[in-house]
C-alpha cells in the first residue's frame, strides 16, 4: 500500500463532522501557518514541487506567486469544484466523503494568498456536495477557524461556498469566474489572467479541490517532505478516477510513479480488465486528452514502462504519448468502439462550447456530424480526413483550451485507430450492426 | 412585466438574502445563479419569464441578465418540464457501463422517448453530459440526488418512490 | 510618453504603450488584419471572431521567444522590440481562411437579397480568403427574421456573434434589452421575449453589425448600395450627445437611409440619434456638405451605383457562392 495523504481517513465513521475530523489532527495546518508568515507558507508549496491537479500541472506555488499584491485591492482565493472533465469524480468524492479537509486547505492557503473573501465554486449538479460543504463551513466558523480573527491571529477569512448550474465550461477558470458574477460562462480573453485582474477585477487565484486539499500535508509535514514522494517532478499523490471496462471502478490515490501495468491489473487498483476481456485503449486524463492504445499506454516508445506521472504519460508527446491531465482514467476493452466513443465525446464538446468563438462554435458541431456519418453508415473516407482537417483548424485558433480538448480526442484517435474508421467507411453493414466490433489485424490488444 | 402572483415564500425569501450576503456589497448579481435555482424549486418547476423578470428584480438587475444567465446553463428549464427530470447521463464512460441500456429501459417503463415528457406530467427524460460519477456509471441525477451503479430494479424502485411523493424536485442550496 | 517599437511584415513602427497589435497595423495601413467583432469605440469588443489572428514570432526584445499559438491581434497589446506576422506568414493565412470557413458553413450566402450585400465585411473576407466550394454538406442552421421594434429587423441567420450590438447598447445607450441567448451554435441575439429595442441611440446597433443580421426597417425601397450614392451631410441635432453628422444615401432625388459616417475601418466616426437616422428623410432636413469618400476597395467606390436600375446586373463578389442553392434561385428568399 503506497502513502495516503487526501485519503488517509477518508473511511472514518464521521469524518464528515468538524470533531471526528479535528480529532484525526484537522485543522492543525491552519494553527501551524498562522504562527507563519504567508511568504514562508508560499515558500514551503514551492518546496514541495505541488502541481496544479486540475488538468494543466501548473506549479502551485509559481502561480501563488505571481498574485499581484502591489495594487492592494483585495484578493481572493476561488476553489473549482466544478469537476465536468469526463471520466473525472475525484473532486465530488474527496469533497463528500471530507469536506473539511477542503475547508482546512482553503483557510490555510487563503492565508497564504492574503485573500480574506474566498469561495469554493462546485458544479450546479452536485447541489448535495455544495450542502455538504456549507455544514462544514458553518462547523468551522462555529469553532474559529473561519470568520474575524481567526484563533486570534489578527487574520480575518470569509469563506463561502457557491454553485454552477450545468455547464462545463466553466470549469476554465475565467469562465468559473464571470459565473461567480452572476454571468454566462464564456471565458475572457487573457491577459490580463486572473492573477492580476480575476474576481470583480480583483487579484484572484483559482485552484483545483485536490491542489488545495494537498496543502494541509505540506504544511504540517513540510515541503520537502511531501516533494519526497513521488517521482522526479511529479511529486505528492495524486487521485486518479478509474472507470469503463475495469473490474473495479473507483477513486484511488496513488503515489506518482506507480507503473500503468500495475494500476490497471493489479487487485489494490483497477483489478483487470473485466469479463476477462483484453485491454484495447485508455484515455489517461479524462476526454480531453490523447487515446492511447494498449502497447503505448502500457510501454513508453523505448520499451521501458510506461508510469503514472507527468513527464511518463506525456513522454513520446503526441505521437506516442498522453497527458495525465485531470487524472480520469477511462478503459477500453476489446469490444469497445473508438469510432462511437468519439462521436460521443465530440456531442460532449459541441454541447458544452460556450459559443464565443468561430472556431470551436461552429467547428465542434461539424465535427460531430461528421462523425455521426460513420454510425449511420454513410461515411466515405474522405470524411475521416476531412475530420482531422476540421478539427485541426479548431486547435489552437480558440480563445480557450476547449477547442484543443475538443481537437486533440479527434486527432488521435484517427492517428492510433485508423483502420477502424477504414472498417466503418467499407464495411458499414457489419460495423453499425448493435454488439459488433471492430477486430481487424492492426489492433493491438493487451 | 412583474406578475404579483409570483412570489417566494417568506423562508425562500430568507434564503435569497443569504444567497445575497456570501457577495460584497453591490455585487448581488452573483447570487443570481442560486437564486434561479431556487425559483425553479419553489415556483413551479422551470422558468417562465415572469419568474425570471421576478428574480431580475430581488437582485436589482437587469431582465435580459437573468435570460442571458438562465438560457446558458443546462440545469435550468425554459419550458415546462415534469415533476422529476431524469437526467441519465450518457457521456462515453457512463456509455462504456450501459448508460444506452439505462435511457432505453426508463423509455420503456414510461413511454417516452429521451427529450420527452409523460403526459401526465410526472416525468422528463434526459440525457446530460457526465456528472462526476462515471465510477459508479451508469448513472442519473433527479433533483438533489444522484442514483448510481443502476440497474432495472432500482429504476422500477425509484419510479414508485416518486409516484408515492409526487412533489417538484428541484436541487437548490440549503442554508441555515 | 515611451514608444515600443513592433515589427508587422517587416514594417516597423513606433506606438505608445497600451496600443494592440491591430491598432499598430492600421497606423501602418498595411496588411491590416481584418476585424469582424473589434470595433475600437466598444470597450471589451473583440478577441471572438478570431479572423484577426497573427503570428507572433518574437515575443519582445526582452523575452524574444515565439508565443506558442496564434494570437488575436485586436486584444493583444504590443510589447518593445515584438516581431509579428501577419500576411506573410503562410500558416497564418490557412488559419484565417479556415476561421472564415467556419464563419461561413452556418451563414445562408443569401447576398442576393440581403440589404448588406456591398458594405458586409463578411462578403469582403469570403472574397479575400474563402474557399471555391463549401466542404460542409450539412443543414445550416436557420432563424425567423423578426422585428424588434418598429426600426430594427433582426435576421439572426446571418449573425456571426460578434457582441457588437451588445457592447453598444451596454455602452452608448441607456438600456439594454437584448443580448446573447443560449450556448455554442445555438447561441443567438435575441430579446427573448418580444421587447422593442427603443431609446435614443438604439439605431447603432444597425452601423456596427458587420453583416446584414440587424439591418434599418426604414431603408426606402430596400436597395442594393450600389445603387445608392452616399453625401454627408449635417443638420443642428437637439438630442443630447448626438453629433448630427450623417451619411445620406439617395437614389435619384430621395433620400432612402441615413447612417453614420463610418471610417476607412468600417467603423462608424460618431454615433447618431434615431431622430436623425429614422425621421430625416427629406434633403430639407439636412446641410448638404458633399459626397462622401469611399473606400476604393468597396462596391460602392467600383462605381457600381452608377449602373442604371434597369439594366441586369450580376452582384459582384459573389463568385464564391456559385454553388449555393440560393443564388441559383434567389426569388423565392425575396420577400
Ligand atoms: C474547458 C476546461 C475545463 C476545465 N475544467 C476544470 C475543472 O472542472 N476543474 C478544475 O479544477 N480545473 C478545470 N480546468 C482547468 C482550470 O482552467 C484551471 O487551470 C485549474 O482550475 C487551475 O487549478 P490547478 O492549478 O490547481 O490545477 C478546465 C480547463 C478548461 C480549459
Ligand atoms: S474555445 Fe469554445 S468554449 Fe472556449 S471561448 Fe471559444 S467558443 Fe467558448
Ligand atoms: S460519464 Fe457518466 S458520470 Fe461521468
Ligand atoms: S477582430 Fe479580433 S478576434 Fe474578432
Amino acid at each position: 500500500m503506497g502513502i495516503k495523504i487526501l485519503t488517509k481517513d477518508i473511511d472514518v465513521p464521521g469524518i464528515q463532522n468538524f470533531q471526528v475530523y479535528r480529532s484525526y489532527g484537522g485543522y492543525n495546518s491552519v494553527e501551524k501557518a498562522l504562527r507563519m508568515t504567508p511568504d514562508e507558507v508560499v515558500e514551503e508549496v514551492k518546496k514541495s514541487g505541488l502541481r496544479g491537479r486540475g488538468g494543466a500541472g501548473f506549479p502551485t506555488g509559481m502561480k501563488w506567486s505571481f498574485i499581484d499584491k502591489k495594487s492592494g485591492k483585495p484578493r481572493h482565493l476561488v476553489c473549482n469544484a466544478d469537476e465536468s472533465e469526463p471520466g473525472t469524480f475525484k473532486d465530488r468524492y474527496l469533497m463528500s466523503k471530507n469536506p473539511h479537509i477542503l475547508i482546512e486547505g482553503m483557510i490555510t492557503s487563503s492565508f497564504a494568498l492574503g485573500a480574506n473573501l474566498s469561495y469554493i465554486y462546485v458544479r450546479g449538479e452536485l447541489m448535495y456536495v455544495v450542502n455538504i460543504l456549507q455544514r462544514a463551513i458553518d462547523e468551522a466558523y462555529a469553532n474559529g477557524f473561519l470568520g474575524k480573527n481567526i484563533l486570534g491571529s489578527g487574520y480575518d477569512l470569509e469563506l463561502h461556498v457557491t454553485c454552477g448550474a450545468g455547464a462545463y465550461i466553466c470549469g476554465e477558470e475565467t469562465a468559473l469566474i464571470e459565473s461567480l458574477e452572476g454571468k454566462r460562462g464564456n471565458p475572457r480573453i487573457k491577459p490580463p489572467f486572473p492573477a492580476i485582474s480575476g474576481v470583480w477585477s480583483n487579484p484572484t487565484v483559482v485552484n483545483n479541490v485536490e491542489s488545495i486539499a494537498a496543502v494541509p500535508y505540506i504544511v504540517n509535514n513540510g515541503g520537502e517532505e511531501y516533494a519526497k514522494i513521488g517521482i522526479g517532478k511529479s511529486t505528492g499523490t495524486k487521485l486518479i478516477s478509474a472507470s469503463g471496462h475495469i473490474n473495479k471502478p473507483g477513486v484511488y490515490e496513488i503515489e506518482m510513479g506507480v507503473t500503468v501495468e500495475e494500476f490497471i491489473y493489479s487487485e489494490e487498483y483497477c483489478g483487470g480488465i473485466w469479463k476477462g476481456r483484453k485491454l484495447k485503449a485508455v484515455v489517461a486524463g479524462g476526454s480531453s486528452v490523447p487515446i492511447l492504445p494498449a502497447n503505448l499506454i502500457l510501454k513508453l516508445a523505448n520499451g521501458e514502462p510506461r508510469l503514472m506521472s507527468y513527464e511518463s504519460l506525456s513522454d513520446g508527446g503526441f505521437a506516442t504519448g498522453t497527458m495525465l491531465g485531470s487524472g480520469g482514467f477511462i478503459v477500453f476493452d476489446e469490444t469497445a468502439s473508438i469510432v462511437h466513443n468519439l462521436w460521443n465525446f465530440e456531442r460532449f464538446y459541441h454541447h458544452e462550447s460556450c459559443g464565443q468563438c468561430s472556431p470551436c462554435r461552429e467547428g465542434t458541431g461539424w465535427v460531430e456530424k461528421i462523425l455521426h456519418k460513420f454510425l449511420d453508415g454513410h461515411a466515405t473516407m474522405e470524411d475521416i480526413d476531412l475530420v482531422a482537417d476540421v478539427a485541426k483548424k479548431i486547435e489552437g485558433n480558440t480563445i480557450c483550451p476547449l477547442g484543443d480538448a475538443a481537437a486533440w480526442p479527434v486527432a488521435s484517435a484517427i492517428k492510433h485507430f485508423r483502420p477502424e474508421f477504414e472498417w466503418y467507411v467499407t464495411n458499414p453493414e457489419e460495423a453499425c450492426k448493435p454488439g459488433a466490433y471492430y477486430t481487424g489485424d492492426k489492433l493491438v490488444l493487451a | 412585466m412583474l406578475d404579483n402572483n409570483i412570489q417566494f415564500s417568506p423562508e425562500a425569501l430568507n434564503l435569497v438574502n443569504k444567497y445575497i450576503a456570501k457577495f460584497p456589497e453591490g455585487k448581488q448579481k452573483s447570487a443570481v445563479i442560486a437564486v434561479l435555482h431556487l425559483a425553479q424549486a419553489e415556483l413551479g418547476g422551470w422558468l417562465k419569464p415572469e419568474i425570471m423578470d421576478y428574480v431580475a428584480s430581488l437582485l436589482n438587475i437587469k431582465p435580459i441578465e437573468v435570460y442571458e444567465v438562465a438560457t446558458f446553463y443546462s440545469q435550468y428549464y425554459m419550458k415546462p418540464v415534469g415533476k422529476y427530470v431524469i437526467e441519465v447521463c450518457h457521456t462515453g464512460p457512463c456509455w462504456l457501463r450501459g448508460a444506452d441500456e439505462l435511457i432505453a429501459y426508463f423509455e420503456n417503463k414510461l413511454g417516452i422517448k429521451k427529450g420527452q415528457t409523460t403526459p401526465d406530467g410526472m416525468f422528463t427524460l434526459k440525457g446530460v453530459e457526465c456528472l462526476a460519477a462515471c465510477g459508479t456509471a451508469p448513472v442519473f441525477q433527479c433533483g438533489m440526488d444522484y442514483y448510481e451503479n443502476m440497474d432495472n430494479e432500482k429504476v422500477d424502485f425509484f419510479l414508485d418512490k416518486c409516484r408515492q411523493e409526487n412533489k417538484v424536485s428541484r436541487p437548490y442550496p440549503v442554508m441555515n | 510618453m515611451d514608444l515600443l517599437k513592433v515589427t508587422i511584415d517587416g514594417i516597423e513602427i513606433e506606438v505608445p504603450a497600451g496600443t494592440t497589435i491591430l491598432e499598430a497595423a492600421r497606423k501602418i495601413g498595411k496588411n491590416v488584419p481584418p476585424a469582424m467583432c473589434y470595433y475600437s469605440k466598444l470597450e471589451g469588443s473583440g478577441g471572438k471572431c478570431r479572423t484577426c489572428i497573427v503570428k507572433v514570432s518574437q515575443g519582445s526584445t526582452k523575452d524574444p521567444r515565439p508565443m506558442p499559438k496564434p494570437v488575436a491581434s485586436c486584444r493583444t497589446q504590443v510589447m518593445d522590440g515584438m516581431v509579428v506576422l501577419n500576411e506573410t506568414s503562410p500558416e497564418i493565412m490557412e488559419a484565417r481562411a479556415s476561421v472564415v470557413e467556419f464563419l461561413l458553413i452556418n451563414h445562408p450566402l443569401d447576398c442576393p437579397i440581403c440589404d448588406q450585400a456591398g458594405e458586409c465585411h463578411l462578403q469582403d473576407l469570403g472574397y479575400a480568403h474563402g474557399k471555391q466550394k463549401t466542404r460542409y454538406e450539412f443543414k445550416r442552421r436557420t432563424f425567423d427574421k423578426i422585428d424588434i421594434g418598429p426600426y430594427v429587423q433582426l435576421h439572426m441567420t446571418r449573425c456571426i456573434l460578434c457582441y457588437r450590438c451588445v457592447f453598444t447598447c451596454d455602452q452608448i445607450t441607456n438600456d439594454r434589452v437584448h443580448g446573447v441567448l443560449n450556448r455554442g451554435d445555438s447561441a443567438e441575439i435575441s430579446t427573448y421575449i418580444e421587447k422593442s429595442i427603443e431609446n435614443d441611440f438604439s439605431g447603432n446597433v444597425i452601423d456596427v453589425c458587420p453583416v446584414g443580421a440587424l439591418t434599418d426597417k426604414t431603408f426606402r425601397f430596400k436597395n442594393r448600395v450600389w445603387f445608392t450614392k452616399p453625401v454627408n451631410a449635417h443638420r443642428n441635432c437637439t438630442t443630447d450627445k448626438c453629433s448630427g453628422k450623417v451619411q445620406l444615401w439617395y437614389k435619384g432625388n430621395e433620400v432612402i437611409r441615413v447612417t453614420a459616417r463610418k471610417d476607412q475601418w468600417g467603423e462608424v466616426e460618431e454615433f447618431i440619434c434615431n431622430t436623425c437616422r429614422f425621421e430625416k428623410k427629406e434633403t430639407t432636413d439636412w446641410v448638404i456638405e458633399g459626397p462622401a469618400k469611399v473606400d476604393n476597395k468597396s462596391v460602392i467606390g467600383q462605381n457600381h451605383y452608377e449602373l442604371s436600375y434597369d439594366k441586369p446586373v450580376v452582384p459582384p463578389k459573389i463568385s464564391l457562392f456559385a454553388d449555393h442553392p440560393s443564388f441559383k434561385d434567389d426569388s423565392k428568399f425575396i420577400n
